[in-house]
Order: structure tokens, then C-alpha cells, then sequence
């Protein structure tokens, strides 16, 4: 009863999208789709498979860093350059997410924030990446050589393609039967394992999954905004991606979109105005999502709708 | 003999020390995550917070009240240990029954507000804070100088640290919060009050980071980033020592601190770096930590 809801709602969203930037600033849109998709991607690990990777914002940093470089520096066609940077955070995300893997729970966070702490020191100190200066004016190409992406409506939707497409594979890979396995390492992971699951393994390709989906957003971020800084990669970013996780609802399919919405225009709005008390006003929604507010907005939202409906039935 | 290995031994021995001294911080502040992870079951995110308000608040007392550096040592881990104390008993204690990752996120998001309040009133820039006049100069120990205020600080931290390990291995109170980390229950069934102690300590383990921050402020710029930035490194400090034993802690903080002094010396580029890659290669030999046991 409540799936078919479920797909007019995204197919509303759809097409408010596709009209959006006719009355939207697109830039600010093609921002908060870039991060969606990145929380989205956060959410897989955290939402699905239970695992807090505190150093995310590498994958998205690494992604735009290459893009970047590629479009900048050695001319790549964009549809290449896109590719690259996806494809450079799932090699980090291998390696990282091999070395994480060894560790449970806490740690498990612990060790990445500090691998990607390690990732954004060699980033400061690297050349490939303009250390502090960051890359500026990254042209953005055309979309095989027909579309000029210069045009923020056609990078628009370019973004949206790509956006719309890595939602609909995350969305097949929460319910395909591997996804499923993640939930169950998620509730119980002992239990997977004593069922013949080599749990090590789905956790690896679920981390190297969520970082190449990071990547893409990185990647994409950089063809938006045409510049890349050690901000994407700073841990900052990494607390921002898990706090519209948090907002919007972990494990949830669209509460990410949600809370990254949300995070977004409240930082676009506030950054003029009150400076840098914004750090103060996000660890604020931390603090209040951790004690009162757990299941996120969409989680809640959910949940009243449930039994609102619950209620009926029984009357 | 003046080199060893071609570098000259005043450099050797400098970086050395300056090593002791960033070992000391980060052995006082990962015995502080210890004993809280233990009692609590929290990774305490707003540890590095609670490093920089100490700094701050003993700026704060000198620049506006005129408290000195001594008054400081004693008042302000006390201020912090009392704010932890609030802490615990407004937000943390709703917790304990959650995943771990609850707490974890919530002292993330307590420590952006408090580095978020300090950055909007103070700036990012640092703050000087003079060393006090009884430990300014250097003792000529003939090879080498020895600035008195880094001794100092490694004398004062290793003391701390030792009696925090003596007064959790050997003494009655430290048996009861061994039995209360343990099994909380049964420990309380023995009409000990474990609340009680979860919150002092939680109060005792910001306290220290606030003691460390004191020790900081003259050594450093006192600064709303210097929290944040040294956190992440004494997470990586955790990692590799495991978070099981006290006397774990306070050796892996010390000798990783030596390890970063003799990188600058030898290959400066890494020293940024090394403690990372120390916490890479303990996690492939011994995933468990040095310290630690698999659970």
C-alpha cells in the first residue's frame, strides 16, 4: 500500500527538480544535489551496515581534487575526468576501507577520521592539489563534445542525470539480497558470521561502494563550482555529511536528501549573517538530533505517518 | 662527539624534548579517554574542546582577573571538571543505554559549539600566553640546553599520569571503578553509587584535558583550533595503544610524541604524518592495539 505512495512522492520530487532551475538559483540546487548524494553515500555505511566512517569527506575531496586536475592541468575530456575522480576515491576507499575493516565500532570511526587526517596532510602538502591555494578555474568542458556545459542549465541537467542515477543504484543495492546482508551485519553481526557470511568482505565493497559514490559527488562539486579546496577533504566536511545523515534520518533512503537540503540552505542563509557562530548553530542540531531526535526527520515523519494510519485502520 | 648520524646533537636532543613534551599532552589526554571509554562507554569527541577551553580559561583569568599560571594549575582543571560534570548529568547520562556511536556524536557536536563560541569571540588566531617568571630560561645540562618550562611540563604530566595509575590499580576507589567498569550492575548491587562515579569520572578525565591545557598555553599559542587539531592525532594514539590499559596509554602518548620529534629531525616532511602511519602499520600487525584486547 504505502510503496506506490512512496514512488509518486519521488516521482514529484522528479519533477520539481526538472523544472527547478527555472525558478531557482542552479547552482544552489546542483550544491545540495552534489551533497545528497554524498550523505546518500555516507548513509549506505551508516544507515545500512552500521558503520561510522568519520572521514568521508577524503572521498569527496580526493574526487574533486582529481577531476580537477585532469580538466585543468592535462585537458581531459569531462566525461574522463569525472571517471577519474570517481575511480581515485574507490582506490582510496579500498585501501582505507581494508585497513578500517580490521577494527569494530568505535574504533572503526576512530581509525578513519584518522586515515583521512593523514590523506589531507599529504593533500596540504602536495603539489597535485595546490596545496593551500587549492585549484581555481577548472574549465568545465562539454558533454561529448556536443553539450557546452559552460551553461549552468545544461550543467544542471548533467548534475540531475547524474544524481538521479546514483540514487537509483543505491536504492537497488539497499534492496537487492546483498543489501539485505548489510542490514543484517547492521542488527547482528556475529549472527552473520555464524551463518556462513564472510561479513569482512560485504563490508569492504559497501565501503568501497559509498566512497566511489562519494567520489562522483566530489567530482561533480567540482564541475559546479569550478574550483577545488583542502575544505572538501578538511574533517569538517566529514561532521557535516554525518550530521544531514543524522538530521535527515539514518537508514532511510531519502533522509539524507533530506538533511542535506536542510544543512545546506541553512549554512547559505546563516554565512552572511551571524559568521562563524554557524559552527556553533550545527554542533547545536548535533547535540539536539543525539538527545531527543534520533530517527531524523524523514524517520519521524514516518513514523507519525504510521500511526496516524495505525489509528484509522483500528476506528 | 656532536653528531650522530650527521646531525648535530643540540638539534637531536631539542626535538627530542619537543617530542617529550607533545608526548606528554597526548599521554594525558588519551589516559583521559581511556578512563572515560571505560566508565562511560563514550568516545569523548569534545576531549580536544576541553584541552583548548583550559587554555582559554587560564588566558581568560590572567587577561581579565589577573590570575596567575600557579592559581591557574589548580582552578581551571577544576572550572572544566565541573563543566564535564554538567555535561554528564544534562545530556551524557541519556545515553549509555545506546550504541556507543550516540555519545560520540553527541561530544562532536559539543565540541563544535564550544571551538565554534571560542573561534567567534577570540578569532583564529593565537593568543600569547608568557611563560611564568620562576620556569622562563634553560638549565645547561653541557650537551645540551634544556628550556625549563618543557622539563616542567613533562615532569608535572608524568606525575599526573602515574598517580592516576596508581590510584586506579592500587588503591580501594580505584578498585571500585575497575568493578563498576567491569559490571556496573552487580558493582552497585554492592551498594556502591555508580552514577556517582561515572559522573566524577567523567568530571576527573575533562579535568585533566583542562590541566593539559594550562601545561599547553604557555608552550603554545593558545588558539580554538589547537583542541581540534590535536584530537585527531591522540585518536590515532588510541588506536594503537588500545584503550585497555592505563599504563598503555601513558607510554604509547610518550613514545609516539618521541617518535614525531626524531621524524622532524630526520625527515621533516613526515612528521606531520608518521603517527598515522605508525597507527597503519600496528593496525595490519595487531589490529587489537599494542595495549588493547580483541573483545
Amino acid at each position: 500500500m504505502t510503496m506506490p505512495k512512496i514512488h509518486f512522492g519521488y516521482l514529484g520530487l522528479f519533477v520539481a527538480l526538472l523544472f527547478a532551475p527555472f525558478f531557482v538559483y542552479p547552482v544552489l540546487v546542483m550544491k545540495v544535489m552534489c551533497f545528497a548524494l554524498f550523505a546518500c553515500a555516507f548513509n549506505l555505511l551508516l544507515g545500512y551496515t552500521g558503520l561510522l566512517s568519520f572521514g568521508h569527506a577524503v572521498f569527496l575531496g580526493t574526487g574533486a581534487y582529481v577531476t580537477g586536475h585532469v580538466l585543468k592541468e592535462w585537458g581531459w575530456p569531462t566525461e574522463l575526468g569525472l571517471l577519474a575522480g570517481t575511480l581515485s576515491a574507490s582506490v582510496l576507499g579500498l585501501l582505507i576501507g581494508a585497513l578500517a575493516i580490521r577494527r569494530q565500532g568505535i574504533y572503526f570511526a576512530m581509525v578513519t577520521l584518522a586515515l583521512a587526517q593523514m590523506v589531507y596532510f599529504l593533500f596540504v602538502q602536495s603539489t597535485f592539489t595546490g596545496g593551500e591555494d587549492g585549484l581555481q578555474g577548472i574549465p568545465r568542458g562539454t558533454l561529448l563534445g556536443v553539450v557546452d556545459l559552460a551553461d549552468d542549465q545544461s550543467l544542471y541537467y548533467l548534475v540531475l542525470a547524474i544524481c538521479v542515477g546514483a540514487f537509483w543504484l543505491i536504492h537497488r543495492t539497499i534492496h537487492s539480497p546483498f543489501g539485505q546482508i548489510l542490514k543484517a551485519v547492521r542488527e547482528n553481526e556475529a549472527r552473520v558470521v555464524s551463518l556462513g557470511f564472510d561479513v569482512a568482505k560485504y563490508k569492504l565493497v559497501a565501503f568501497v561502494l559509498s566512497a566511489t559514490l562519494a567520489g562522483l559527488a566530489g567530482a561533480t562539486k567540482v564541475l559546479v563550482f569550478k574550483f577545488a579546496t583542502l575544505t572538501d577533504a578538511h574533517w569538517h566536511a566529514s561532521g557535516e555529511v554525518v550530521l544531514m545523515t543524522l538530521l535527515g534520518g539514518m537508514g532511510t533512503a531519502f533522509g539524507p536528501v533530506v538533511g542535506a537540503g536542510v544543512i545546506i540552505s541553512l549554512q547559505s542563509e546563516l554565512a552572511d549573517k551571524v559568521g562563524s557562530l554557524v559552527t556553533v548553530i550545527m554542533g547545536g542540531i548535533f547535540v539536539v538530533c543525539v538527545l531527543a531526535f534520533r530517527r531524523g526527520i524523514v524517520g519521524e515523519a514516518s513514523a507519525l505517518y504510521q500511526r496516524i494510519a495505525g489509528t484509522k485502520d483500528i476506528h | 662527539m656532536t653528531e650522530i648520524f650527521g646531525i648535530p646533537i643540540q638539534a637531536l636532543m631539542g626535538q627530542l624534548m619537543l617530542g617529550l613534551v607533545n608526548g606528554s599532552f597526548y599521554a594525558m589526554l588519551s589516559l583521559g579517554l581511556a578512563v572515560i571509554f571505560g566508565m562511560l562507554n563514550i568516545i569523548n569527541f569534545a576531549h580536544g574542546a576541553m584541552y583548548m577551553a583550559g587554555a582559554f580559561f587560564a588566558w581568560m583569568g590572567l587577561t581579565y582577573w589577573g590570575i596567575g599560571y600557579w592559581w591557574s594549575l589548580i582552578l581551571v582543571p577544576l572550572t572544566v571538571g565541573v563543566v564535564g560534570v554538567i555535561i554528564e548529568r544534562t545530556m551524557l547520562q541519556w545515553l549509555y543505554q545506546l550504541d556507543h556511536l550516540y555519545g560520540l556524536l553527541l561530544t562532536f557536536g559539543l565540541a563544535l559549539m564550544i571551538e565554534g563560541a571560542f573561534r567567534y569571540f577570540y578569532g583564529s588566531s593565537g593568543l600569547p600566553y608568557s611563560i611564568p617568571e620562576e620556569l622562563t630560561g634553560a638549565i645547561n645540562l653541557g650537551f645540551m640546553f634544556l628550556p625549563k618550562y618543557r622539563a616542567w611540563v613533562v615532569v608535572v604530566s608524568l606525575v599526573v599520569c602515574l598517580a592516576t595509575w596508581f590510584v586506579i590499580e592500587k588503591t580501594k576507589l580505584g578498585a571500585y571503578l575497575r568493578a563498576a567498569t567491569e559490571n556496573p550492575r552487580l558493582t552497585q548491587a554492592f551498594g556502591i553509587n555508580v552514577p556517582l562515579m561515572v559522573m566524577l569520572t567523567y568530571g576527573f578525565g575533562v579535568a585533566l584535558a583542562g590541566l593539559g591545557g594550562v601545561l599547553a598555553a604557555p608552550a603554545y599559542a593558545v588558539s580554538p583550533l589547537m583542541g581540534s587539531n590535536l584530537i585527531i592525532v591522540v585518536f590515532a594514539v588510541v588506536v594503537i595503544g588500545g584503550m585497555g590499559s592505563i599504563m598503555g596509554s601513558i607510554l604509547t602518548g610518550l613514545s609516539l610524541g618521541v617518535i614525531e620529534g626524531l621524524t622532524k629531525v630526520f625527515y621533516a616532511e613526515a612528521s606531520n604524518t608518521v603517527v598515522f602511519v605508525v597507527m597503519v602499520i600496528v593496525l595490519m600487525i595487531r589490529p587489537a592495539g599494542l595495549f588493547g584486547k580483541e573483545k
